[in-house]
């Protein structure tokens, strides 16, 4: 005999432990099968892009920041690239070297947040702590060259806010090495752990083309299978002076696409991260760091668009000049965004214990979501 | 514990003032509300993981208002969040604290002039115990914030009522 169901409109968030900040998801349930899921934002809207426009060029970079908080060395990155295309300005090797350095552990400390979440959203809270730990690690070089833990202001257009410092190769070489055998600890704890595995391979699969259509980047389109990373196809800065792989999901432990494939994806590139790390750190050429910064930024009419490959996927910045000190328009394509969007597709059909799972693959961060 | 087993064990009694039995307990076992707003948030986190520990001050991120006695506002607080955390902070039972942790919370931090859509300081919605600057603040800047709120229970009284 079939069970009676009821046809239930659950509310999920902006308070709730799994929903990675202050997302509200509106969940249409028929006993325990999700049929719909409709995202509400605006719980963190901080009015980025107006903001943007009351502020000269330079002033914008500390709010850039505040977008993809995981990953602010990326979003400084991109806001830089865009403003120094517009202006033309070429900067010194040696900031070319060193942003790429930051970029990449900022990739990795962000990846480890996105992990341990993840885990911890399902049930398995001891690798946050291990991967917090690590994180420390990234955080503490970082700080003693720039002073911030998180927010960092540390990409200026056309140069840095600080040289690094005597000991930062030594230390980055050190972390290197520290952290290449965490990695194996960490896929013995948790990527290979069959509670894990059961509760996230075959769970969410994503299709390539649906991917496609909605425009999805970063680690959720390569665990769909497909080799696209803007540091290859689109190269910025230096990395094609790189050798690097891009890690996509092969459908492991399930199909292709699935919960675990992305997981999986975000572990893999954290151990090409710390390949082209290997690669920079020794080649660091001397110069001053802050020869090209220009004393007055005032660039020509004009618009430009800069995409990079921050660890959430293409993050974009669409700049319109109107020849003053002030950008007359500033658009951030949010990668987070675009890849909340899959959310509803993924979750039909599915059980309601599965969202948080599936939610915790995608990872977004809601600075970036709402802006 | 085998100190303690002996000095128990045969029915013993302690004596104190009810005041401080009850600001023992209370600021030994601060159960915070799991609630992060944006990017302080991602350093609550961290005070709560291993490098910073807040367990041992006694501090348990708690997923509901109802099992929580304090609450710390981690973050940007807009105006379509603040009457969420109005309605968080009215369903705590009391006593009930606040740290409001980081620039946004305070004051409105980086977003005051032209920020449309924050709120100028959750002060405004929700009574603060304690404020923490910072943008965000360090751990070890919310784990001070914590030892001054444990301060200000520590001098509390059930004759003078707290508001």
């Amino acid at each position: 005999m079939a069970l009676k169901t009821e046809h239930m409109v659950l509310n999920m968030g902006p308070q709730h432990p799994s929903t990675h900040g202050v997302l509200r998801l509106e969940l249409e349930i028929e006993g325990e099968l999700v049929n719909k899921v409709t995202p509400h934002l605006g719980y963190l809207h901080r009015c980025f892009e107006k903001h943007a426009e009351a502020m000269q060029y330079n002033q914008v970079v500390p709010y850039t920041d505040r977008l993809d908080y995981l990953a602010s060395i990326g979003n400084n990155f991109g806001y830089a690239l865009a403003v120094e295309k517009l202006m033309g300005i070429q900067v010194p090797e040696r900031v070319e070297y060193i942003r790429v350095i930051m970029a990449e552990l900022q990739r990795i400390a962000s990846h480890l947040v996105a992990i341990g979440s993840n885990g911890a959203d399902i049930g398995a809270l001891t690798p946050f702590l291990y991967l917090f730990r690590d994180r420390e690690h990234i955080l503490s070089i970082i700080e003693e060259t720039c002073g911030a833990r998180m927010l960092y202001n540390y990409i200026w257009i056309g140069g840095l806010s600080h040289d690094i410092h005597p000991d930062f190769v030594r230390k980055t070489k050190e972390f290197v090495n520290y952290f290449k055998p965490t990695i194996v600890e960490l896929d013995n704890l948790l990527s290979f752990n069959k509670i894990f595995i059961e509760r996230t391979a075959n769970i969410g699969i994503l299709p390539v083309d649906t991917a496609i259509n909605f425009g999805a980047s970063g680690p959720t389109l390569r665990g769909s299978g497909i080799k696209f990373d803007l540091r290859r196809d689109d190269p910025y800065s230096i990395y094609d002076r790189f050798d690097f792989e891009i890690p996509v999901g092969k459908g492991l432990m399930g199909t292709v696409g699935d919960c675990w494939d992305r997981y999986n994806v975000r572990i893999r590139e954290m151990e090409q991260s710390l390949r082209i790390i290997e690669q920079a750190v020794d080649n660091i050429p001397e110069g001053d760091v802050q020869s090209a910064i220009p004393k007055r930024i005032k660039p020509p009419k004009g618009t430009v668009y800069k995409r990079v490959e921050n660890p959430r996927g293409e993050l974009g910045y669409f700049i319109i000049s109107d020849g003053t000190v002030n950008p007359f328009r500033v658009k951030v394509r949010a990668p987070s965004f675009v890849n909340l969007e899959v959310l509803g597709e993924l979750c039909k059909g599915n059980l309601v214990a599965d969202i948080i799972a599936i939610l915790g693959s995608i990872d977004i961060v809601l600075g970036e979501v709402d802006r | 514990m085998g100190l303690l087993d002996k000095e128990f064990s045969d029915g013993n009694i302690v004596i104190a003032k009810v005041d401080d039995l009850f600001n023992w307990a209370r600021l030994s076992s601060v159960w915070q509300l799991g609630f992060g707003l944006a990017c302080c948030a991602i350093e609550m986190m961290a005070t709560s993981m291993s490098h910073y520990d807040f367990d041992r001050f006694g501090v348990i991120p708690r997923n509901t208002p109802r099992q929580a006695d304090a609450i710390i506002i981690s973050g940007t607080v807009t105006l379509k969040m603040a009457l969420r955390i109005k309605r968080l902070y009215e369903q705590m039972p009391d006593p009930k604290y606040i740290i409001s942790m980081g620039s946004c919370a305070n004051c409105g931090g980086p977003y005051w002039e032209h920020g449309y859509h924050v709120l100028k300081g959750i002060d405004r919605v929700i009574p603060v115990d304690v404020y923490v600057p910072g943008c965000p603040p360090r751990p070890e800047a919310l784990l001070e914030g914590l030892l001054k709120l444990q301060e200000k229970i520590r001098n509390e009284s059930l004759r003078k009522k707290s508001a």
